[in-house]
């Protein structure tokens, strides 16, 4: 998938992170975490605010200095090498381009720090421009730029010195919804493009789904999961994952000679799994037509409708369980679904597919 | 269609325009009485010469006589020296309090600050106490053998620069410290990420965005050492003249209120010509540096 053809002057480097530890005050921002980055990769920190994964980028920008632990950028270890002999390409949060420098002079900047010579800058610079299609912005301000333009701008800026590693902190955050969905596609050719080994940071799992190749999932300083996006999304390894990536209903199911039953019912499934919970997406359940025959198909849950709320191209049935529990079930907006959606208050029959019948563990690692 | 409660709509727009200019009228009062009505009497004083008739005969003088010249040079002369003194130790003192945490910054700012508690006055007669011939320094200084002949620190332009610097000082770390609290600590780590050591990253970045508070500093202190009196009259020996010490002897000495008043004139044409110097500058930085 990342071949030789498309990558930079030196290539990508892998990275490699072993016991990154730190520690503020009584928080512990990162906890022994072990992290590889394959060569090429696009791989997303995905975590809530606070859980470290920012500490993380900032631990291998070379801005945050960690308690202990080990980077190493494709074998050469770097926890010791201060910020401006990294050699990394990296997009702020804020974009953090330079107000008294133009558009031009920033993408400028690491050139002329390394000593390129006046014409080739400028090559380089429109090439870089060029890259983020923003071909004529050289002259700007940055101050007359747009969200979306400086976003690209900073990306220009990161790619020009062409870094073999590139590191980007919520890049996207301050974009309106359209823009930024639009932005994730570009971000994701250009990484195809430049082949640059990616380490993006998002609290926003879509974005994360989206984008990457793989997604280490961070929570209070620790790697709670590390999978491509459909196992992340399919195979929660912990109920936290499963919380924080899509919207989900866990059950606690009984298990008793291999057999694992909710409500008394025992659940079929077609690739096993184990653990004490019941994974519930709110698209793979359906609702079923009343009275419908139990021709097998479907593990079967009995509940009672409460709101039905509609969103544009999909609404949501809330049903609370026999068992007690309220999930949601969300359904495609066609006309004669909707006709038929079930009122409020009544019986109604849902169906979970075994091959979408999930267990996870019941706890934390 | 008639257009709902347009008329109202407006009326309550304009009411509420004069309660915000009433708001404003005692202190528009204010700048009446005490800065427009005597700063016009002083200009029309100024126009009578000293048998007592409508002349320019007072700003005549001024360009005629070499002295008015000297004193005038001396002025901008030592008012620019201060200055320079003032960012040569305040740039340090700022960038150092900038690094702090926040608490320890604020223990520094007062430190800074702390000259304000006392009096002007007090401030300049215990420089006279260290500085002069047999002040603690020369003392000091002689016993442990540095120098041999007692240096000349008080009395002079030396004496006038150290007192006027340290009075000075807080005016210009202020604003800049202000400016660089400003800058984005993300600013210096994109510079240092994008290859820039710290000299550099300093060099390059963090200097460039401190430019407008060191503007502010720089003109606030430059303007208020054009009109200073207390310190260059006691630290100087009388022998550095500046404008106002000249105005207070043509009054106190001379009565001679015409040329007292062109005098004054002049030095506030001259200030507001700094000033109006400082906004275009400080304005060209605003629109090269100007926001994120």
């Amino acid at each position: 998938m990342h071949d030789e053809a498309k990558t930079g002057a030196g290539g990508a480097l892998p990275i490699r992170v072993r016991g990154a530890t730190k520690i503020y005050g009584a928080v512990r921002a990162l906890d022994r975490i072990d992290l590889d980055v394959r060569s090429g990769e696009f791989l997303t920190l995905l975590g809530p605010s606070g859980s470290g994964k920012t500490t993380l980028l900032m631990v291998l920008a070379g801005f945050t200095r960690p308690d202990s632990g080990s980077v190493r950028f494709g074998g050469r270890e770097m926890i010791r090498t201060p910020p401006h002999r990294r050699e990394v390409g990296m997009v702020f949060q804020n974009y953090a381009l330079f107000p008294h420098m133009d558009v031009a002079g920033n993408i400028a900047f690491p050139l002329r720090l390394r000593g390129v010579g006046r014409a080739r800058q400028k090559e380089r610079v429109d090439a870089a421009l060029a890259t983020v299609q923003l071909e004529g912005f050289g002259g700007r301000r940055i101050t007359q730029l747009s969200g979306g333009q400086k976003q690209r701008v900073a990306l220009a800026r990161a790619i020009v010195f062409e870094p073999r590693i590139l590191l980007m902190d919520e890049p996207l955050s301050a974009l309106d919804k359209k823009l930024r969905e639009h932005m994730q596609i570009e971000l994701r050719r250009l990484h195809e493009k430049l082949g640059m080994t990616t380490v993006y940071v998002t609290h926003d799992q879509r974005e994360a789904l989206t984008m990457s190749d793989r997604v280490a999932v961070i929570n209070h300083g620790r790697l709670a999961q590390l999978d491509e996006p459909r196992a992340l999304y399919e195979r929660p390894a912990t109920p936290f994952v499963a919380n924080f990536i899509g919207e989900s209903a866990l059950l606690p199911v009984e298990e008793s000679g291999g057999e694992y039953r909710y409500d008394g019912e025992v659940l079929r499934m077609e690739t096993p799994s184990r653990g004490e919970l019941l994974l519930l997406r709110p698209e793979q359940l359906v609702l079923l037509p009343d009275g419908a025959p139990d021709a097998g198909e479907y593990n079967r849950f009995r509940g009672t409708v409460g709101e039905v709320v509609y969103q544009g191209e999909s609404f949501i049935t809330y049903v609370r369980l026999k068992g007690g529990a309220e999930i949601a079930v969300r359904s495609v907006s066609r006309r004669r679904a909707l006709a038929e959606a079930p009122a409020r208050g009544s019986e109604v029959l849902l169906g979970l597919h075994p091959s979408e019948t999930t267990l996870i563990p019941g706890r934390e690692k | 269609m008639t257009a709902l409660h347009a008329a109202e709509l407006r009326r309550d727009e304009a009411r509420e325009k004069w309660m915000l200019f009433g708001l404003a009228a005692p202190a528009a009062a204010l700048v009446v009485a005490v800065i427009i009505v005597p700063v016009g009497w002083l200009f029309w004083l100024s126009l009578f010469n000293d048998a007592g008739e409508l002349s320019a005969d007072n700003y005549a003088r001024m360009l005629a006589s070499k002295s008015y010249t000297r004193i005038f040079t001396t002025t901008f002369k030592v008012s620019l020296l201060t200055t320079a003194l003032c960012v040569l130790l305040g740039y340090p003192l700022a960038y150092f309090l900038a690094q702090l945490p926040r608490r320890w910054a604020a223990l520094g700012m007062m430190a800074v600050l702390l000259p304000f508690w006392t009096s002007l006055l007090v401030r300049t007669y215990a420089w006279l106490v260290v500085l002069q011939r047999k002040g603690l320094i020369n003392q000091w200084g002689m016993e442990l053998g540095l120098w041999d002949a007692p240096l000349r620190l008080a009395h002079n332009l030396n004496g006038t620069l150290i007192g006027m610097a340290h009075i000075m000082l807080p005016f210009l770390v202020l604003p800049l410290y202000a400016a660089m609290k400003a800058i984005d600590a993300d600013y210096i780590r994109a510079a240092a990420n994008l290859g820039a050591a710290p000299a550099s990253a300093f060099r390059h970045v963090f200097f460039p965005l401190s430019l407008p508070g060191l503007f502010a500093g720089v003109t606030i202190v430059f303007v208020l050492c054009l009109g200073f009196f207390v310190t260059p009259a006691v630290l100087g020996g009388g022998k550095v003249i500046m404008v106002s010490m000249k105005i207070e002897t043509l009054v106190d000495l001379f009565f001679n209120f015409g040329t007292a008043s062109a005098l004054g004139v002049v030095l506030l044409a001259l200030t507001l010509l700094v000033l109006f110097a400082a906004h275009k500058l400080l304005r060209l930085d605003k629109v090269l540096g100007g926001g994120a």
